[in-house]
């Protein structure tokens, strides 16, 4: 399935970008984010598993067994910071 | 009507948003407000800070706030709640976000402004970016943050 990748902050820093559209063959949000993981840099630095990243699926706060569709936006981002 | 919620990068006039609020409902009897600033000392007070930077997500902020706008009129006996949050640059000493409630008696927009900020700092997607003479650096996200949001039996899981 597709779906749109938005990165934020540090993340975003990282990855060199803030937006990209992938085809994925994971079922949650914790299957893409291992998937991103193994495709070495810059993903395996910004998404590796020793950073503390958030996650959100079609703009609301999820966690990792949150299941994927077809055409939805995931962001990957730090623990926010406002006020 | 006013809208709830504001993200915006121009300053607010906290004046003119109370007086608003008060306006609108003839059945209020209490304003609480929270006007959030720029520090010039990063944490600890350990050097200067210069400047911030707030980035946010478009679409998902907005929605964020207006759901828990909505999760603090489930709780508390409130009329209404706006938000104004600042993004872009600012400096030291200017305001960066305000939270406003009103309801008949104070104790009811007393706790759910601080609900609001609560939930605010811990869900809503918002990142600062310190700049200090040494640079920039991004602002980390503090456990106290997820603990204040833990007294109003929401698990936080941000920082």
């Amino acid at each position: 399935m597709k779906v749109s990748l938005r990165y934020f902050a540090s993340v975003r820093e990282a990855m060199g970008r803030g937006l990209e559209e992938r085809q994925t063959g994971a079922s949650t949000l914790a299957g893409l984010r291992d998937e991103l993981q193994s495709l070495g840099e810059p993903y395996a630095q910004a998404l590796g598993a020793g950073k503390a990243v958030r996650m959100a699926l079609d703009q609301v706060m999820a966690e990792g067994d949150a299941p994927l569709r077809d055409g939805c936006e995931v962001a990957f981002f730090p623990p926010v910071t406002g006020g | 009507m006013a809208p709830r919620v504001s993200i915006q990068a121009a300053d607010f006039d906290v004046g003119q948003e109370l007086a608003r609020l008060r306006a609108a409902d003839h059945r209020v009897g209490a304003v609480c407000s929270f006007v959030g600033t720029v520090r010039a000392a990063g944490e600890g007070g350990a050097d200067e800070v210069l400047g911030m930077e707030l980035e946010h997500y478009p679409g998902m902020t907005e929605k964020a706030i207006e759901a828990m706008i909505h999760e603090a009129h489930r709780r508390f006996e409130i009329f209404a709640a706006r938000v104004v949050h600042r993004v872009g640059p600012l400096a030291p000493g200017e305001q960066i976000v305000l939270v406003a409630v009103t309801s008949s008696h104070r104790g009811q927009s007393f706790q759910a402004c601080e609900f609001l900020m609560d939930y605010l700092k811990t869900q809503a997607p918002f990142w600062k970016k310190e700049r200090t003479p040494a640079g920039e650096r991004w602002v980390d996200a503090r456990s106290s943050d997820d603990e204040a949001l833990a007294r109003w039996g929401i698990q936080a899981r941000n920082g």
